[in-house]
């Protein structure tokens, strides 16, 4: 018989620790799917962030260690500037890089550092319990902003991938969605050009994945697709906002 | 070789080359840029990392980061720039990954001043972060004692996967000394067994602090503790002055322990049988060697550019045998040799006994 899937190789074979529906085991494939498909598994170094995918060290078949809250940008960049030659990502949230690690990504974008950032937004804390991230869409309620995000109390959600765009050290920004097989296509194709910007010496890839949290959207699985389509993407919407010439259309 | 004229923290940095340092990552804080700012013109044409991060935080982060790659790396900083980058340095503790650390203090809290300080003593040696760890601490007096100690400290840092900070005060690094430069050692090559470098033809490795079962988390501590208490019984450094015959003794460390070094000898001038005591590791504390020297003694006097940090040390090695003053100017007042010997003047009649020679 033809395989036609299977599991990827640089995945471990492990039940992960993520609730039903949660975007990050999409995330971990595709990301293990890219790396196995590059053929750098060999020489591939993962920096773990502070949150939900704290684990992830567990799952990726790769050398891994794991940041402080926010710090894997920073981390990356003393792993990169030691070892250009290999390839190193960050896999981050949207607590952990858009909030406590804002510093960090802003400036690891600003010096171009050639490593790829794998940032999942799901617009809460989902670790702790389900707070208010800076992601939150405004009007979303969560434990630390009951009412609903209020713009005058709580200022506005953030659009990284668009915000890093204007900055020359970027290679490769984009923002996918894994609310559909068609939109997972297109998030591994994105995750691939943020690769390849790192293996190109292009400068910094970030890609923004939109992924379910059904546990503290309090939604089914099910229904948490329906709510990236309906809450999450009016205010992040999809797209490459930078692309590298080298990078080809 | 001949012995040139150094500036302490142009020094440190040299010395920190020529130890097989390859990558820095700071930032500009006073009074220690100069060190960072030589590492700027150094380290590139070694082809080596230099890279000035955009906070404390992100530089610890990095050498972090580049540490985990098994490399030489180090920071270097002031006093409210070792408050960020403890963070970093307890999970580097935690993940046991080895680095080295400058910090030439300065006055605070807070902002503070940029005059020179002991102040960072409890910081360095008691809560360098969070949870359970000491890092070994060494305090250099003059300008080649902080190359000497500089040139050791990879040694150090990687032999027991310990992080390793070198603290001296504002005018250690500001200061210039003779000092003759050790030669220039030849990088590593080999990467240690833990070291991140993608893995070709071996399993993965993990560099990581988190340990979610709190017994495989105590376990982990126990291990961290029991390193701990073998640096402890074996990591112990000092030096001493006029020790042998020592009735009073002086305690102070870095540059303070030079001007108490004065004080000792115009007490023995004026007949006190005075002695010096310098802990080089301020952790582990040389407890062991002052224990040895206690029974002679009839007074302790501890001189420290802080509100009394490393006098309770000395005071739980004494205990109540005999009185330990505290003479400390804060806030980067430097105490002179004639209040030294004024204390000890006082210590003397305190005790009742004093030693006629």
């Amino acid at each position: 018989m033809e395989t036609i899937y299977r599991r990827p190789a640089l995945l471990a074979d492990l039940p992960t620790h993520y609730c039903p529906g949660c975007g990050h085991g999409t995330v971990h494939r595709l990301v293990a799917e890219t790396i196995e498909g590059l053929g750098i598994g060999s020489r591939t170094i993962c920096v773990a962030p502070v949150g939900c995918a704290v684990l992830a060290y567990k799952y990726f078949v790769l050398d891994c260690c794991v940041a402080a809250h926010g710090r894997a940008p920073a981390m990356a960049t003393g792993l990169k500037r030691v070892l250009p030659d290999r390839v190193v990502f960050t896999y981050q949230g949207d607590g952990d890089l858009a909030s406590i690690g804002g510093n960090e990504i802003l400036h690891a974008a600003l010096r171009g550092e050639p490593i790829t950032v794998i940032f999942v937004n799901n617009g809460v804390y989902g670790m702790t319990g389900g707070q208010m991230a800076p992601t939150t869409p405004l009007g979303m309620r969560t434990t630390s902003s009951p009412l609903g995000r209020e713009p005058r109390q709580q200022g506005y959600p953030i659009q990284l991938p668009e915000l890093l765009a204007t900055l020359p050290g970027v290679a490769y920004a984009a923002r996918r969605s894994t609310h559909s097989v068609a939109e997972i296509r297109r998030a591994r194709q994105a995750i691939e050009r943020a690769f390849t910007a790192q293996l190109r010496g292009l400068g910094l890839g970030i890609v923004e994945l939109l992924g379910a949290c059904p546990t503290n959207w309090q939604v089914s699985p099910g229904e948490a697709l329906e709510f990236i389509q309906q809450v999450m993407l009016p205010v992040y919407p999809l797209g490459e906002f930078k692309v590298a010439a080298e990078l080809g259309a | 070789m001949a012995r040139e004229l150094w500036k302490g923290n142009e020094a440190l940095a040299e010395a920190a080359v020529r130890a097989g340092a390859e990558a820095f990552f700071g930032y500009p804080i006073t009074p220690q840029t100069e060190l960072l700012e030589y590492m700027a013109r150094r380290m590139p044409e070694l082809g080596r990392t230099f890279l000035q991060a955009e906070s404390e935080v992100a530089a610890i982060h990095m050498v972090y980061g580049a540490a985990c790659a098994g490399v030489r790396a180090l920071s270097s900083s002031s006093s409210p720039g070792i408050s960020l980058m403890q963070e970093g340095l307890s999970y580097l503790a935690g993940s046991e990954v080895p680095c080295v650390l400058v910090d030439i203090m300065r006055g605070g809290p807070g902002l503070g001043n940029i005059q020179p300080s002991q102040s960072d003593y409890f910081q360095l040696t008691r809560s360098a972060g969070h949870g359970d760890f000491h890092p070994l601490v060494l305090a250099p007096a003059t300008v080649q004692e902080a190359v000497d100690l500089m040139y050791g400290s990879f040694e150090l840092a990687f032999g027991w996967r310990t992080l390793v900070i070198l603290a001296g005060d504002g005018t250690l690094g500001q200061m210039m000394e003779p000092v003759e430069m050790p030669p220039m050692r030849a990088l590593a090559v080999e990467r240690p067994d833990w070291a991140l470098t993608g893995a070709a033809g071996r399993p993965p490795r993990v560099i990581s602090s988190l340990y979610l079962d709190a017994a495989e988390l105590e376990e982990s501590n126990l291990r961290l503790q029991a390193k701990l208490r073998q640096m402890a019984a074996t990591q112990q450094r000092w030096e001493g002055f006029c020790v042998e015959d020592a009735d009073y003794l002086v305690v102070a460390f870095g540059t303070v322990a030079r001007i108490a070094q004065s004080a000792v000898r115009a007490a023995r001038r004026a007949g006190i049988r005075a002695g010096l005591f310098r802990p080089v590791t301020l952790w582990p504390y040389p407890r062991q060697p002052l224990e040895a020297i206690c029974p002679q003694l009839r007074g302790v006097l501890v001189v420290e550019m802080n509100g009394g940090q490393m006098v309770e040390d000395v005071r739980c090695v004494v205990r109540e045998r005999v009185p330990v003053r505290f003479l400390g100017h804060l806030g980067g007042v430097i105490p002179m040799p004639d209040e030294i010997e004024a204390e000890l003047a006082q210590l003397v009649s305190l005790s009742g006994r004093a030693a006629l020679s």
